[in-house]
């Protein structure tokens, strides 16, 4: 069989991933790094050692702001979307009528762009006439200026991504579950174990590699939030919320402090990369891989 | 009998997922004052369905419409044609450093997109490419996305190799297999790649952000942008200039559901 597959065909047809790799990501990593220690503003540069990552670390507030932002965020968007999108999955798992137009329902928020979901979120927010301070004046509450108050902005965020908790990863965690063999459950029952702990003892372990792979992604994910801050709230009120891709972005692209950028830029890759890591090696004592693989 | 509460449950969510949509809907079907009326109304005393005509032409949507289909539907064939291309590479063949390579593309998923975003952006200055749609277009071309290639691959190796391999005792080429085997049986994770490459640049405002000048060259979702800003206080305009942006990529995806949901379950099972 071997010969029928010469190795050096299979390298030729990555080719295409191979070139776009080194010159799209590989090459403007390596000179992202090099930019990170000079002083450029698409005219001049200047090579200035570690000044850019000092001036990041002891000298800008608005860096310790903006990762304070994100870090809230993630901590809150994620958890609470996993276990939104976990939830949504174990309702349409117990073979109700109508599952798959409720998964059609579920999924359809996750569909609308990304500008037109944050003006339609940004009317729902909307203090005087918004359909969100409307609905809870109904219960005696409101008022609230969820994108003018900056004690509100940022939930208002978290509420607003929790729109989407029936999208794709949804979707793949009821792949997941319907995954799991009955036979698992049978067992368990014959053992007299309750639902609470069938879900505790079958369906969480046989599920971990998945909720594992949703919390990397969801993570990396909370922390490039860009368009909902820029088009929402411009980083406002008061820098409420400044994410870092958009601290990023404006250092780039608006005062043209590129050096700057890149370093913030890389100081990101290294927090997810420890981030990530940390996960991995957490990992080895919550995941359970299988070893025999279903298909 | 419990499965009744739990329908009641869903349906209650089924609406709390659905009433951002209607209210939007809503909006756009009412006149100026209506909009601000209190209790909100959600049926439109008059609907005002010239909303949306008002919209499309108080700026250019024609043209944003276009550009931005000419370039996502470029990026999804580019994305389709060199990510099965590449997927291919990696799952019928042997060849050195192979595993490394995959492991690679698979790392690359993870890496913040920030971190590539201004060298990159100095490439197609240098390359007098600024304002023009090559950065948005040519890099789906090299091998379509770390995901999707995950993707296919996955699917790829579902597919017994006796098919190839009778394919090939024919006399078929390894282009042939991948273009006359592969792909015709490859429909659902096709679709899949196809529909989230599709919505993927129909949404994307970073890049064009970025690398757009020219009013005229915007797409919808930087052009949506510019609405906002000058038509930012006409909210019934502004939601109906948003329901322009989502409604295709709604119908795309009722049309390719079948297919998509298959696909995505897959990618799913592939996380396990």
């Amino acid at each position: 069989m071997k010969k029928h597959h010469p190795g050096r065909w299979g390298f030729v047809f990555i080719l295409p991933w191979l070139i776009g790799f080194l010159l799209f990501t590989a090459g403007p990593m390596i000179a992202s790094l090099v930019l990170s220690f000079t002083r450029y503003d698409l005219n001049t540069i200047h090579f200035i050692g570690t000044k850019n990552y000092e001036r990041i670390l002891f000298d800008e507030p608005l860096f310790w702001k903006s990762l304070q932002v994100t870090v809230t965020y993630a901590f809150f968007s994620v958890p609470l979307g996993i276990a939104g999108s976990l939830g949504l999955a174990l309702m349409l798992n117990q073979k109700v009528a109508g599952e798959r137009l409720f998964r059609t329902l579920f999924y359809l928020p996750s569909l609308v762009p990304s500008v037109a979901s944050a003006l339609l979120w940004s009317w729902i927010f909307n203090a005087d006439n918004g359909l969100l301070n409307y609905t809870l004046g109904l219960f005696g509450w409101g008022g609230v200026e969820w994108l003018a108050d900056e004690k509100y902005t940022l939930g208002a965020f978290v509420v607003m991504s929790l729109w989407g908790i029936g999208g794709g990863r949804m979707i793949i965690f009821l792949a997941g579950l319907q995954g799991i063999s009955e036979s698992y459950y049978e067992a368990a029952r014959l053992d007299g174990a309750s639902a609470w702990r069938q879900f505790r003892n079958v369906t969480l372990p046989l599920l971990s590699p998945v909720m594992f792979f949703n919390l990397i992604l969801g993570v990396i994910g909370a922390f490039q939030v860009f368009t909902q801050a820029y088009i929402m709230t411009a980083g406002g009120p008061n820098n409420a919320t400044l994410f870092y891709a958009l601290s990023i972005f404006r250092n780039a692209f608006e005062y043209f402090k590129l050096g700057k950028a890149s370093a913030l830029a890389w100081v990101l890759f290294l927090i997810l990369l420890a981030i990530t890591g940390i996960q991995f090696w957490a990992s080895r004592r919550w995941v359970h891989y299988e070893g025999e693989a279903k298909s | 009998m419990k499965k009744a509460p739990l329908l009641v449950f869903l349906i209650l969510l089924s609406v709390v997922a659905l009433v951002p949509f209607v209210w939007t809907v809503s909006t756009a079907l009412k006149d100026d004052q209506e909009v601000f009326a209190f209790p909100p109304r959600w049926i439109p005393e008059t609907i005002q369905w010239g909303n949306f005509q008002k919209a499309w032409t108080a700026l250019p949507f024609t043209q944003w419409v276009l550009n931005t289909l000419v370039i996502t539907i470029a990026c999804t064939i580019g994305q389709m044609l060199t990510g099965s291309l590449v997927a291919y590479g990696f799952s019928r063949f042997k060849f050195k450093g192979r595993d490394t390579l995959f492991g690679i593309v698979i790392a690359t998923m993870m890496l913040p997109g920030q971190v590539t975003m201004i060298p990159v952006f100095m490439i197609w200055r240098e390359l007098r490419a600024i304002d023009t749609y090559w950065p948005l277009i040519l890099p789906a071309f090299f091998g379509g996305g770390a995901f999707n290639i995950f993707l296919i691959r996955q699917f790829f190796l579902s597919i017994p190799n006796e098919l190839d391999e009778a394919a090939m005792i024919d006399g078929a080429s390894y282009l042939r297999v991948w273009w006359q085997i592969l792909l015709p049986l490859s429909a659902p994770v096709l679709a899949t790649v196809g529909v989230l490459s599709f919505i993927g640049h129909w949404d994307d405002f970073n890049g064009p952000l970025i690398y757009l000048n020219s009013p005229e060259k915007y797409t919808v979702s930087i052009g949506l942008r510019m609405f906002q800003d000058s038509y930012g206080s006409e909210t019934n305009l502004l939601m109906a200039a948003s329901l322009i942006h989502i409604l295709p990529t709604i119908v795309l995806f009722f049309f390719a559901q079948r297919y998509f949901m298959r696909g995505i379950q897959l990618s799913g099972l592939g996380g396990r």
